[in-house]
């Protein structure tokens, strides 16, 4: 097969499965080894530069890193990379001198931003510094978007979006609260040089089945409940109470109603319990809340009483394979099941809506009625209208939004400046061995055979009592350290150097995973076979290298490489090296803004 | 020298042998010796051959004598019985604990100074006796120690680190094995796992005194230019005889071998050797042949690798005593004490 070509930046990107998982591309592993160094303020600026909301991140990060996270592919669990986040929050100091300032002189360009939300507020933080007049409007008085209205308080204490929105807003930033655009025809004749589109995707999808309009007074649309109750407006709900849906929203859902009075609170699911699309994670702690999941229950009415919501129907059903391989949900011809119930929360969807964007202003909506936007530069069809976060491609989660806000940023800087916007600048990356002495590295390579730690969690019974009581209390920092020594170092990559080595095999028989061959080169498939251990997965890369004596090829399979140094240890001639890969997102501006030091 | 601990994680999909274990199973604790010393290597032969062949780690006995290689059977088998001993007296111990336990495998583990210059007189003695083990000398040519002067095996005109050339002449142990009658003579190069491994599975397997000499390059003192035990003149001088294929006793031959190509081996146990044979004609079962083969190559600069010979039906040191057929420790009174009638009965027949 193909030598690899270690100067692509790519290719140990994608060996930190964390930080290539992250859709910030976040460097998790160097802050996490920050965090185990007690440097708590200096691994939050590098999650700030990087996922500008480390402290509400660090508490309900949908976490597309953990599944990817070597560790599970090494023991049960990945490490706890979310959790720790929320470390370098909770105990970093005062950063705010570290913080950009607002710039000393504005270029004299104006940017609106809809909704101010975490895609929006992204947007701002990297182009205000820059110079840019960054206005941002909101339906709602403060900002936050979806991260105040929708996430409940016992996962998300308003304290946290207060302050790190406030770390954007003190950017020199317009924020229009209270405001909502009604016509983005209007904004644009306001002689904005850019309109950045980050409203959400606000609207919740409803259930029309026999009895909805009759028990109307006790059904109720997830997010609209949840972002009353955010606000205060809703205080009590029934002792009953019905979820429907099993997406992360029905999960705060009916977390939220055991706290305002409901006793016997039940989600019911329409497919089985493994393809809910709530994250184990929350399905795990809304059990732990004696809510029980009942799954292959499909709606069919709800049954009322002189107007009184009393109960839903649902028909069983289960799952088949047609003779395409396609799974269905068929009835399982088992009597209907009937739940009563006070309350029914909806919680099966969520959609985007535009009424508020006129069809004549150059924007093209697909057939879905989604506005046109490019996967990259985030642009519309209307070269001043860029889109991002839930928005733009439809209800995602809040670091998709982040990621979206780097990039529609960069967007707009470089169309404002005159650029190409579809010319993007490669990542920054910095390569550095980590030899310190003989037998000595600069980052902990002893690796530690414990599980993944559990993060405190309050008392049961007061969690329940008060809707705004946190329920996870974080890692002290000891649990930190545990959890942080984990993280195998994945970014401290092993580099081959051909030249160097004289065949001794050190490498391959000490590596305790067995992931180093030198044989023979051949197909991809094929060598995959005759390696030290079977590389099966195929998702993850073979290094080869050449120039040995033999004629020979050095074959490493990244898969489960504990980046534990062996090889290097043992090598005698240094063909082996660790070396830090740090790789880094290019945002708006960057070299002009010196946000974040290096911490190597 | 690497101070963290080799790590417990292994590979997902690492295979298990017959008793469930995986290579890692069969590992010491990690390595003191120089980073890429030869002798790590022969150390993971030895753990995958005891590996592949589903060894019980309790049925091994690994004695050693001193010296870098006699320091190695910390580094393997963790769960076997070890010993130690005194410089160049690993054989009369192993040949001790052999009389004493005849059930154990027997792994005599020792280097080019503990067995070609203290300990020659019991090396010799040992395959003269046919004790039943594997003994192996992981042969650098060096004393590596003691900072790398030139062993009893390094070549005659061989040049040290240092520059000095070696005006000695060099004992060649495989040759002086053949000549002292084992029953089983190989050589080796611990850069080569392909061929060492099977090897020494064959010699665990013979049921006699099997000795396997393999070059092992001290990468501090003996990889340099004009040494003749470095990684890059062993590769380029290595003459071998044949590649070996050991095939379980009660597995059949599953792979075609061309006619008149390869060479099937039984030994005693069962098990079979499938040779192939490369270039030169060689019968392994010709002792005299093999001894001036060895010694037309050396000549001419070669290192001869391979399975030098083979004596089909070995016998042992047990069998020239006759000795019981159970470990020692297993004799009750009853056995050792036949009582007093049985003396009565020896008294009269002296009489």
């Amino acid at each position: 097969m193909k030598l690899t070509d270690i100067g692509d930046p790519n290719y140990f990107h994608k060996v930190v499965d964390c930080q290539w998982a992250c859709p910030a591309h976040t460097p998790v592993p160097e802050y996490i080894r920050l965090i185990a160094q007690g440097r708590y303020s200096d691994a939050y600026m590098i999650n700030w530069k990087s996922n500008v909301f480390p402290g509400i991140l660090g508490r309900t990060c949908d976490r597309p890193c953990e599944p990817a996270c070597r560790r599970g592919r090494v023991e049960k669990e990945p490490v706890a990379i979310c959790r720790l986040k929320r470390v370098a929050a909770d105990f970093k100091d005062d950063i705010r001198e570290r913080l950009p300032k607002p710039a000393a002189r504005k270029l004299g360009k104006r940017i609106a931003l809809v909704g101010a939300g975490p895609a929006s507020l992204t947007v701002a933080r990297d182009l205000a510094p820059l110079g840019y007049d960054c206005v941002v409007f909101d339906a709602d008085r403060k900002a936050g978007g979806m991260m105040r209205s929708q996430i409940p308080k016992f996962r998300l204490p308003d304290s946290v979006i207060d302050e790190e929105c406030d770390y954007i807003l003190n950017l020199g930033i317009t924020f229009h609260g209270g405001q909502r655009i009604d016509s983005l025809k209007a904004l644009l004749a306001d002689g904005y040089d850019a309109v950045f589109v980050g409203s959400g995707a606000p609207r919740g999808r409803d259930l029309e089945i026999p009895g909805r309009a009759e028990a109307a007074k006790n059904i109720h649309i997830g997010i609209d409940w949840l972002s009353s109750v955010s606000f205060g407006h809703v205080t009590k709900i029934g002792k009953r109470v019905i979820v429907l849906g099993g997406g992360n929203t029905a999960m705060d859902c009916c977390r939220s109603a055991r706290r305002l009075g409901g006793e016997d609170v039940k989600v019911v699911v329409r497919s089985g319990f493994e393809e809910m699309k709530a994250s184990p994670w929350e399905k795990e702690d809304a059990m732990h809340e004696d809510i029980p999941i009942h799954n292959y229950l499909v709606p069919k009415f709800f049954t009322h009483e002189n107007g009184k919501l009393t109960g839903i129907t649902f028909e069983k059903v289960k799952a088949e394979r047609d003779a395409k391989g396609r799974r269905n949900l068929v009835p399982a011809g088992e009597p209907d099941q009937h739940f009563p119930c006070d309350d029914v929360l909806v919680a099966v969807g969520q959609e985007n809506a535009f009424p508020w964007i006129e069809r004549d202003i150059g924007i093209d909506f697909d057939k879905w009625n989604m506005p046109v936007v490019d996967e990259k530069t985030f642009v519309s069809t209307n070269p001043k209208v860029f889109f991002g976060g839930d928005a733009a491609f439809g209800p995602k989660n809040i670091i998709w939004a982040v990621a979206h806000g780097h990039d529609a940023a960069l967007s707009i800087h470089k169309m404002l400046s005159g650029e190409n916007i579809t010319e993007r600048p490669l990542p920054d990356v910095q390569v550095e061995s980590q030899k310190m002495g003989i037998h000595e590295w600069s980052y902990h390579n002893e690796i530690t055979t414990d599980h993944r730690y559990r993060v405190p969690l309050r008392d049961k019974a007061a969690a329940l009592k008060d809707i705004r009581a946190e329920v996870e209390l974080g890692y002290d920092p000891n649990l930190a350290l545990g959890e942080a020594y984990r993280c195998l170092n994945c970014d401290v990559q092993t580099v081959f150097t051909g030249q160097l080595c004289i065949e001794c095999d050190a490498c391959v028989d000490i590596c305790p995973m067995d992931c180093i061959t030198f044989t023979q080169n051949g197909e991809e498939d094929e060598l995959r076979t005759r390696l030290q251990a079977p590389a099966k997965n195929t998702s993850q890369d073979l290094y080869v290298a050449d120039n040995l004596k033999t004629g020979r090829v050095m074959v490493k399979d990244e898969d489960v490489c504990l980046h534990c140094g062996l090889c290097a240890e043992r090598c005698p001639t240094g063909a082996w090296d660790m070396q830090k890969y740090l790789i880094s997102m290019t945002h708006a501006g960057d070299g002009k803004c010196q946000a974040v030091r290096s911490a190597a | 020298m690497t101070y963290v601990a080799k790590p417990k994680f292994h590979h997902p999909d690492l295979p298990t042998n017959d008793l469930g274990y995986t290579h890692r199973d069969y590992e010491g604790t990690i390595s003191t010796l120089c980073a890429g010393c030869g002798h790590d290597s022969i150390t993971a032969a030895i753990i995958e051959a005891c590996f592949e062949l589903s060894i019980e780690p309790h049925r091994v006995a690994k004695i050693s004598g001193i010296g870098c290689s006699s320091k190695t059977p910390t580094y393997f088998l963790g769960n076997s019985h070890g010993f130690n001993s005194v410089h160049g007296r690993m054989p009369s111990v192993l040949t001790g604990a052999n009389l004493a336990n005849r059930e154990l495998i027997y792994l005599g583990v020792s280097g080019d100074g503990d067995s070609a210059s203290i300990g020659f007189g019991q090396f010799a003695h040992a395959l003269r006796r046919g004790v039943n083990m594997l003994y192996i000398v992981e042969n650098n040519g060096v004393y590596g120690l003691t900072k790398g002067q030139f062993s009893a095996t390094a070549d005659r005109g061989s040049k040290s680190k240092r520059g000095v050339i070696n005006t000695d002449n060099s004992i060649d142990l495989a040759a002086m094995a053949l000549q002292l009658g084992a029953t089983f003579v190989a050589r080796s190069f611990s850069g080569d796992k392909a061929q060492l491994v099977p090897i020494i599975k064959a010699g665990i397997e013979h049921e006699g005194a099997a000795f396997l000499d393999v070059i092992s390059p001290c990468v501090a003192f003996n990889n340099h230019a004009g040494s003749t035990k470095s990684f890059d003149y062993v590769r380029e001088h290595n003459e071998a005889v044949n590649r070996l294929d050991v095939i379980p006793a009660r597995a059949p031959i599953t792979v075609n071998y061309a006619e008149g190509a390869v060479q099937i081996v039984e030994q005693h146990d069962g098990s079979k050797l499938a040779l192939r044979k490369l270039g030169a004609d060689y019968d392994l079962r010709d002792r005299t042949a093999a001894m001036s083969f060895l010694q037309r190559h050396a000549a001419k600069g070669q290192v001869v690798t391979g399975v030098l010979f083979i004596d089909e039906k070995p016998h042992d040191l047990h069998h020239h005593l006759a000795t019981v057929n159970r470990p020692l420790n297993t004799l009750s009174e009853k056995d050792l004490c036949p009582g007093s009638a049985a003396l009565a009965k020896i008294n009269a027949g002296l009489r």
